[in-house]
């Protein structure tokens, strides 16, 4: 017999649905059966663990990966890791993708008319340290449109994938800037129903992490599933 | 305080720029016992192959254990076999993995759970990842898995159970939509 606490489930509407049909290829990717409710066992509270020594001197610089300093705007994104008490989930592994300040990604899918940067490809990764804390130095994205509808852009978006403690605290989301225009036009962005959980995929700018002379600084707590309050019983 | 989760958001088309540095195909590494073979294709609506998915999984040891401090079960450890593997899908919807067959792990209550895969896929037009497992064939603790009974219509639990193709070989298709669905769980 083993006693095992599950994670909370998701409160209505701080979750997109799979299939929604504003963003197009949701319709023939997302599941016609509804999904089977399972409870939570050891399989779904225990997880990949990564640690520190998978990571390299410049992962989480991507300004320091090419030959030379990429173009753009130079940007400084950190922010901390928590579950949903509030408390920090440290040593978890956080990657990261973005596309050039040009709006182009470092990946032979993307064909947009715009230049690649021999020295920026975009590409990150940090663990958390014990404070939950996380922080990349980048270069803002630009836009980019997509052919989801007629005259479609992307707001510029940083792409960002967590572990946390267990397979069920998996996450992959988007960061957002605040004041983007295209936010109110973006069907990704918009799956998010409720107001509020939508508003916190959006960073906020930060004059604290700002370095003077060299990179905006921008705030981005991410948040995980947490622990239920009490054991599943069955 | 009570903090709402983030939301989640889809990996786009250009997941392999962030994702396949951590690709992790040899899930056995360098583990002591006898590797077997999963392999799979992805298919849509159409039964067109997803060229553009990533597929990880989490699996116990041999012996039922996962290798992570919430599991206290006193039984053996090799610390070479961590578990835990990802594959993106090639052009025609494929996705590979060695490993060590998983043992038998707890289940609700004083339930067995009968050796399985717990899978995670995660694609451009899918906002949230799907959950789902891979269970064996010719394994009689199948019947008894507590999680495969939530599943009622023997068709669909089908859907979860590889098939053996040879020694040591087993393939295991998902189909994200239509006939033959595969079962994704809400977990
Ligand atoms: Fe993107």
């Amino acid at each position: 017999m083993v006693d095992v606490i599950g994670y909370r489930r998701e409160a209505p509407g701080t979750q997109p649905a799979h299939l929604f049909p504003g963003y197009a290829s949701t319709v023939k990717r997302a599941p016609s059966q509804s999904l089977i409710k399972i409870p939570h066992t050891l399989t779904e509270v225990t997880g990949p663990l990564f640690g520190h020594d998978r990571i390299g001197p410049n992962d989480a610089d991507l300004t320091k990966q090419g030959k030379g300093e990429p173009i753009g705007e130079r940007m400084i994104l950190s922010g901390r890791v928590l579950d949903e008490d509030g408390k920090p989930v440290p040593d978890t592994l956080v990657e990261l993708w973005q596309c050039n300040s040009a709006g182009r990604y470092h990946h032979p899918v993307d064909q947009h008319n715009a230049p690649l940067d021999p020295n920026f490809t975009g590409a990150g990764r940090i663990v958390t340290n014990g404070k939950g804390e996380y922080r990349f130095v980048t270069i803002r994205p630009g836009e980019y449109p997509w052919r989801n509808h007629y005259n479609a852009w992307r707001p510029a978006h940083i792409h960002l994938s967590l572990f946390g403690p267990a397979y069920v605290t998996r996450l992959v989301t988007q960061m957002y800037f605040p004041g983007d225009p295209l936010l109110p036009l973006d069907p990704i962005f918009n799956s998010v129903a409720d107001a509020v959980a939508r508003d916190r995929l959006i960073s906020s700018f930060d004059i604290e992490t700002t370095i003077p002379e060299q990179a905006l600084g921008y705030k981005f707590d991410i948040v995980l599933r947490g622990r239920a309050a009490t054991p599943m019983v069955d | 305080m009570k903090l709402i989760p983030t939301g989640s958001q889809t990996v786009g088309p250009y997941l392999h720029v962030g994702l396949t540095w951590l690709t992790t195909q040899d899930i056995a590494g360098t583990a002591g016992g006898r590797r077997i073979r999963i392999s799979g294709r992805i298919t849509d609506a159409d039964g067109v192959a997803v060229p553009d998915a990533l597929v990880e999984v989490w699996q116990a040891n041999p012996q039922g254990k996962y290798a992570h401090p919430a599991d206290k079960q006193d039984k053996p450890v090799d610390s070479a076999f961590k578990g835990w593997g990802r594959c993106p899908t090639d052009k025609d919807g494929v996705f590979e993995f060695t490993t060590l067959k998983p043992g038998a792990v707890p289940g609700p209550g004083n339930s067995l759970q009968a050796p399985h895969l717990a899978v995670t896929i995660f694609m451009r037009g899918q906002l949230k990842h799907l959950f789902t497992r891979m269970y064996f064939p010719d394994e009689a603790a199948n019947a008894d898995d507590p999680i495969l009974n939530f599943v009622d219509d023997k068709a669909r639990r089908d859907t979860l159970i590889a098939r053996k193709d040879g020694e040591g070989r087993y393939s295991w298709d998902v189909v994200l939509q239509g006939r033959n669905e595969t079962v994704f769980f809400d977990c």
